[in-house]
């Protein structure tokens, strides 16, 4: 009983160190270095009115599209990356998928685009989607727990033991980027590949990406980012610091957003 | 006053022991789904809710009707109700029940549901409904029980109770109200997303419900002595029929701004549910069904002729209740999910034991409106004899 409460302890204070820890780590992550007013820099001026106050950390990811399409079989690297990472389950069937970041062709992607005599490329490039990460998430909107819900720097997280399994938040999602765990999942996880890092789920709770949020907090990118090494397909790091790489990013392309009409702002752009 | 519902004719005991199969049944399915997951159902990751939610959609506008008797009583003193308000009541008692057994059973962690409470989150419609749907169950069962209580023993009903029938009158509008919230707060989900589903939602509610009500009368009037009137009967076959029509006047305008304005996403249900997508037309024949239902019960509701003939009545009234839940019951709630948000058909099948879990609770529901209904009809036998 004593031990048992000793490493609760323990536990309980690396986490909090580890919490308190996160945003500096996050920083030193940037190639940009890290700046003490990164945090309090405004990151641009204020777009139309309903945007993200650019106060904060506001985590975000940017794919580019052209690295993808030069570089067959990048995605499902990091599709893998991510499901092995995060012990995703895989049942071999579309009843039961468990997914968090997957591959789809552009109308289905972005289905409010004109799909009219689209761009030759277009026809055969296939876009990763996942959790877009919400400034203004319905599905944390509509949940009756605080089961998912969004942190300070942006990511919106699930507590797998809240979570009562009201599937809620799936049809609050207009992405579909959020799945069930329809039965045990456990029994279709790798063995070979477990991640004992990362916890495994149990039946009756709904998953989805977590911008691997316990992967920043020790100072690691997310790990689809880490899959496509060195390409530049994937940036990841804070939009409202204007000094960083996504945010130079940003400046310098054109980019889109899936279905942006709905006032969601998503963080996930994408270089089409 | 419980203890009438424990003294009745054998085919009473008959039918409480075939609501009790059913519910036995639902029960060992329902073990199974605990213990498998809700893999068990035909739901999957495109339509995360299925008939539960489906049902449970349904019996809040039956619930919420129970308004349509107590509001003309004892707002109007339209005496012709006296004799049914409390079958109305506990019809929205038993409807009630259902709703929150088909949410239970909708849960991937049942024994988390507590967690609502433990963590109350205001700016999630669930935990609003929650709270009307129980208020409103702890409101009929209290207002009801009162009432009756003070009916058995020959005396009016104490003052102190009016201020909770004058409160449970709006809390009616408010639980299907909030249940449409569910629904049509959701960006993406163009068939929900509609400022109309809840007015439409109440229409539907106010012709299923008291057409389940006229039902329950006519079949009482056969079983039991006691007899609601044929003056009350047709007074709610006057309600049924306009709030029929002005359910077909608000499905008709969702048509209207789907196909006039021509966009996609608002067109997409709709045909889904009744042309067919991209020849996916799964839904299309329960949907036709219930439309030629609907035409044909509101017919038979206008002629004056099928509609004082009980016969014809209550035909209408099957076929009305048939095509209302099939609409509410089946295509709003699961056609809502086609297309996907990534714009994919998925088709929804449920499984055998959803099928007989959902049918367990209404059996649940039927056996509560039974007990109530017995102990009621007991009180006004009772009264009649002396």
């Amino acid at each position: 009983m004593d031990i048992k409460r000793r490493q609760f302890l323990k536990i309980a204070g690396l986490s909090t160190i580890a919490g308190l820890g996160a945003p500096a780590a996050f920083n030193l992550l940037l190639k940009g270095e890290s700046s003490p007013v990164s945090y309090a820099s405004s990151g641009g001026g204020a777009e139309a009115s309903h945007e993200a106050a650019p106060t904060g950390v506001r985590l975000a990811m940017v794919i580019d599209q052209r690295v993808f399409d030069a570089n067959d079989g990048l995605a499902q690297k990091c599709t893998t990356a991510c499901h092995t990472v995060h012990n995703v389950p895989n049942f071999g069937n579309k009843k039961d998928e468990i997914k968090w970041i997957f591959e789809v062709p552009f109308e289905k992607a972005f289905t409010n685009k004109s799909h009219y005599h689209k761009n030759e490329h277009l026809h055969d490039s296939s876009f990763l989607v996942l959790c877009n990460h919400c400034d203004n998430p319905p599905c944390v909107r509509a949940c009756p727990t605080k089961a998912t819900y969004k942190r300070k720097d942006g990511i919106v997280a699930m507590d797998y033991h809240r979570c009562i399994g009201c599937r809620f938040c799936m049809a609050a999602c207009p992405y579909g980027m959020r799945s069930f765990n329809w039965r045990d999942p456990r029994p279709f996880i790798d063995q070979a590949t477990h991640n004992k890092e990362f916890p495994t789920r149990m039946r009756g709770v709904v998953e989805k990406c977590n911008f691997c949020v316990d992967r920043l907090a020790r100072g690691l990118q997310p790990a689809c980012v880490e899959a496509t090494g060195n390409t530049g397909a994937m940036i990841f790091g804070d939009i409202n610091d204007s000094h960083s790489e996504i945010s130079k990013k940003l400046a310098e392309n054109f980019t889109i957003q899936r279905k942006p009409a709905l006032g969601t702002n998503p963080s996930v752009f994408y270089i089409v | 006053m419980l203890e009438k519902a424990l003294t009745g004719s054998n085919r009473y005991w008959g039918w409480i022991a075939v609501l009790l199969a059913f519910m036995a049944a639902g029960a060992l399915s329902y073990v199974q789904q605990y213990n498998y997951g809700l893999g068990l159902t035909g739901m999957s990751r495109d339509v995360s809710w299925g008939i539960y939610i489906a049902q449970f959609t349904f019996l809040v506008g039956v619930a919420a009707s129970g308004v349509m008797v107590v509001l003309p009583y004892y707002l109007h003193n339209y005496k012709t109700f006296g004799k049914i308000t409390i079958l109305g009541e506990f019809l929205a008692v038993a409807a009630v029940s259902m709703c929150l057994l088909f949410i239970l059973a909708d849960l991937g962690q049942p024994l988390r549901a507590l967690n609502v409470l433990l963590h109350p989150t205001p700016n999630s419609i669930l935990f609003w409904d929650m709270i009307v749907l129980n208020v409103y169950l702890f409101l009929n069962i209290f207002v009801g029980w009162v009432v009756l209580t003070a009916e058995k023993k020959e005396v009016a009903p104490p003052k102190w109770i009016k201020p909770f029938i004058y409160i449970s009158i709006p809390w009616a509008v408010s639980i299907h109200t909030v249940t449409a919230f569910l629904y049509a707060g959701l960006p993406g989900r163009h068939f929900w997303l509609t400022a109309i589903l809840a007015p439409r939602f109440l229409a539907s509610a106010f012709a299923g419900g008291p057409a389940l009500l006229i039902l329950l009368c006519l079949i009482i009037k056969r079983v039991t002595k006691f007899d609601a009137g044929s003056e009350a009967i047709q007074k709610l076959a006057t309600i049924v029929t306009y709030a029929a029509l002005i359910n077909v006047f608000f499905v008709l305008l969702e048509f209207f701004t789907g196909y006039y304005s021509n966009i996609p996403g608002h067109m997409h249900t709709l045909d889904y549910l009744f042309f067919g997508l991209h020849g996916h037309a799964q839904l299309v024949p329960w949907m036709r069904v219930s439309t030629i239902f609907g035409i044909v019960a509101i017919v038979m509701f206008l002629v004056p002729t099928t509609r004082k003939r009980e016969d014809t009545l209550a035909i209408a009234c099957v076929l009305l209740f048939i095509s209302l839940w099939i609409d509410k019951g089946i295509g709003l709630v699961i056609g809502g999910f086609v297309p996907s948000p990534l714009e994919e058909i998925t088709a929804y099948h449920p499984s055998f034991q959803e099928i007989m879990i959902t049918l367990g609770v209404w059996a649940t529901g039927f056996f509560i409106l039974t007990v109530l209904f017995k102990i009621a009809l007991a009180v006004k036998e009772e009264k009649m004899i002396s």
